[in-house]
């Protein structure tokens, strides 16, 4: 382990408090607030989007090291798999028997 | 909460068990202070981070598991080997199903193949670890803690009883309103974090620590399979923490993402749980496919048939994958677009599948085979897997599933599937490497036995089934009655069982009986293999290589011996940095069970208490600055020249 690493990790504790922060404003938007169901699903949906991204910047390292392919890569594929699951799920529960009531 | 409701009560079979896991207990602290080996212990394996140590650890508790699946196998074989039999009545058969499928999926066939793989991946990649050999620890104990709280369950508070697929709205609070079933989300919770840890860890120490030389096409098979694996892992299990977690947070605090109140959806757990079901049965078979094609190739004395199109197959398996979770549930109403989409998906997973059955022919073909008994694994596995195989192409087809849909016919086949495709691959592959990891064989003569009759047990206990199945015979039924005309074939399936117990009956007594005869001189390279692991002592010593080694082409070692190039000097020799032990990892998953427990038990106070311990645990390793130790060139030689005599 070199000198490097024993400074203090001060990246990973913004992240740290920025996505719990994020997550309790997220509950206090769904609990405590008036708007429509729609409105409360893309504020916390965009708060979503700014949890990835500081998973992927504080602590995923995605801007370090050599590997932009790779990173880029990694990053379709989830991005792919997220859609299959996402829409598949949506697909599937649905269609058929679900939309006949 | 009265005795009665803590632990289960009422049953002589279970009294008996708790008697027996009392005991048993106190038996083995006894024995250990007798021969004071506690320290031992600890040093040695409760805080090793030693990927061969670890895999062993891994084997020995899924060796266990499978005798507890095993049993349970055997009680259901039992009941229903009579028309009307009231040995179990249906509350405790429908637990013993559950419990059955569980620990033979997640902490049998899981722990066994990564156990496997923890102990070869390392030395055919030429490493000296894994990626990150704590975490590799603190995988294994989680995996532990996990099993052991699931089997807790059938002696304190009650197992759970909803099936391994736990289906809401049967697995909701309403219906079961125990702990039987926490202990299925909490349980599964844990030891699939350690699970998401190995792979992500495997994923690393492919990329990153090969040997110098080995580029992709280089790579063992059985490395391919298990890279594969672990992707398919860490792209898979977070689905299932997520179901869990919405399941916990149903059973334990009353929301609803599974129950129809409050507008929840119980078929959204089926979809979940299936979106990772699925894929995990390629988790399981795709490392047993890479284990039988190392087998395969070294018995048959030929380099693996069309190893870059089994490379593409097991890829082209992997994505497919994620693709075809609906055929588990085609009956629940779906449109006829789905249905038709996800049969075509299904069945196209049968030419990648096909393509590796025929490689595996080829690579036979003019062979010179030597039937030792891992080959008579892997030989068995071809035609049974296939029985498998054509079923489900069957089952795949989704108007047809209608008449085939949760009866005994399914059984049958992913029985069919697993056992050949899991269970002979681990048997062929603690044949294979056995000598790698303890340094002596396993007897083949004994070996022979445990073949054929586990062989011809599981043929005539799952054969039946089929037919049993198409006659209408649904799965989880604990009783039937004369006049259906099933006893005599669940009758032959009771006598399979049986024999297939007797099969791993010799397996246990051929592992008794290795360990005290079997001849310690076996050399580095019992098998006359083709992959590195041979080119180290056996066992392995800790450092694995005392030199890295250097690769130029598939199959390296097989050409580095035949043109005589296996020696060591003297002058190569170089200091080894070598990772500490470490007692974090275990003190976590003791921390992890017991807050685990807590929760099965909705004791929210001792839970928060008893998590301070997670918490503790955590901040010590971060601050944990051990920077390993050197293993010097001295020490080396001295360790080399054991087993090779002089260096040049």
């Amino acid at each position: 382990m070199n000198a490097k690493s024993h400074r203090f990790p001060w990246n990973h504790l913004v992240g740290f408090v920025l996505s719990i922060a994020f997550t309790l404003l997220a509950v206090f938007v769904a609990f405590n607030t008036d708007f429509s169901a729609s409105t409360i699903l893309w504020i916390i949906g965009i708060f979503a989007i700014f949890q990835a991204a500081i998973q992927l910047f504080m602590f995923m390292h995605v801007t370090e090291g050599k590997e932009g392919k790779i990173n880029l890569f990694n990053i379709g594929s989830s991005v792919i798999l997220a859609l299959i699951i996402v829409f598949g799920t949506i697909w599937v529960l649905t269609s058929g028997h679900a939309h006949l009531h | 909460m009265t005795f009665d409701e803590f632990f289960v009560t009422g049953d002589p079979l279970i009294l008996a068990s708790q008697i027996a896991i009392g005991l048993t207990l106190i038996g083995l602290v006894a024995l250990v202070s007798y021969l004071k080996r506690w320290k031992w212990l600890w040093r040695e394996w409760f805080t090793t981070v030693d990927h061969k140590k670890i895999g062993i650890m891994y084997i020995l508790a899924g060796v266990l598991m499978f005798f507890r699946g095993g049993v349970d196998g055997l009680l259901m074989r039992a009941q229903t080997s009579r028309p009307e039999l009231q040995l179990l009545d249906a509350q405790h058969y429908d637990e013993i199903f559950t419990t059955h499928g569980v620990i033979m999926i997640l902490f049998m066939a899981m722990p066994l193949l990564i156990g496997i793989m923890n102990v070869v991946i390392p030395l055919q990649i030429g490493a000296r670890d894994v990626a990150f050999p704590k975490l590799n620890a603190l995988s294994f104990w989680l995996f532990f803690a996990g099993a052991m709280l699931f089997n807790l369950s059938f002696v304190i508070g009650g197992s759970p009883d909803a099936g391994w697929t736990s289906y809401f709205p049967l697995a909701g609070k309403e219906f079961t309103p125990g702990v039987g079933n926490n202990y299925y989300a909490i349980a599964l919770q844990i030891a699939g974090i350690g699970t998401l840890a190995t792979g992500i860890n495997f994923v690393v120490t492919i990329i990153k620590m090969r040997a110098p030389g080995m580029s992709w096409m280089k790579l063992p098979i059985f490395v391919w399979t298990t890279f594969i694996t672990s992707i398919i892992i860490v792209a898979a299990f977070p689905i299932f923490t997520v179901a869990l977690a919405y399941m916990s947070l149903d059973r334990l605090f009353g929301t609803h993402f599974f129950t129809v109140a409050s507008g929840g959806d119980p078929m959204l757990w089926l979809n979940l749980f299936w979106l990772w079901g699925h894929p995990e049965v390629y988790i399981v078979v795709l490392p047993a496919f890479g284990m039988f094609s190392e087998v395969i190739a070294t018995f048959a004395r030929k380099n693996l048939y069309g190893y870059k199109s089994m490379v593409y197959a097991v890829a082209g398996i992997a994505f497919l994958s994620m693709l075809v979770w609906v055929h588990h549930f085609y009956t629940m109403g779906n449109s006829a677009a789905v249905n038709s989409i996800f049969s075509l998906t299904t069945m196209m997973i049968a030419i990648p599948t096909g393509v590796k059955i025929f490689n595996w022919l080829f690579t036979l073909r003019k062979g010179r085979i030597e039937f030792s008994t891992s080959m008579l694994w892997a030989l068995a596995f071809i035609p049974c897997f296939t029985i498998g195989g054509v079923t489900g192409v069957m089952l795949a087809m989704a108007a047809a599933d209608y008449q085939y849909h949760n009866t005994m016919f399914l059984v049958a086949h992913f029985h069919y599937v697993l056992i050949p495709g899991v269970v002979f691959a681990v048997f062929a592959g603690l044949y294979y490497w056995w000598p790698k990891m303890f340094g002596f064989k396993l007897n083949e003569k004994i070996g022979r036995w445990h073949f054929w009759l586990f062989v011809i047990g599981f043929n005539l206990t799952f054969m039946p089934m089929f037919f049993v199945g198409l006659d209408g015979m649904s799965r989880r039924m604990y009783t039937y009655s004369e006049s259906t005309g099933w006893a005599p074939l669940l009758g032959l399936s009771a006598i399979g069982a049986l024999i297939m117990a007797a099969g791993f009956a010799a397996l246990c007594y051929n592992i008794y009986w290795s360990f005290r005869y079997a001849s310690r001189d076996v050399g580095n390279d019992p098998w006359n293999g083709r992959t590195l692991e041979w080119a180290t002592a056996s066992p392995a010593p800790e450092y694995n290589f005392a030199v890295e080694p250097q690769v130029e082409q598939l199959d390296d070692f097989w050409h580095k011996k035949k043109q005589g190039k296996t020696g060591l000097k003297k002058s190569e020799l170089k200091s080894v940095h070598m990772p500490s032990n470490s007692w974090t990892p275990i003190v976590l998953a003791v921390a992890f069970g017991v807050v685990g427990f807590f929760l099965v038990f909705e004791w929210f106070t001792l839970a928060v208490i008893a998590s301070i311990g997670i918490i503790v645990g955590l901040v010590a390793n971060s601050f944990d600055y051990d920077e390993g130790y050197h293993i010097e060139p001295e020490e080396l030689e001295e360790e080399e020249r054991k087993w090779r005599g002089d260096l040049q």
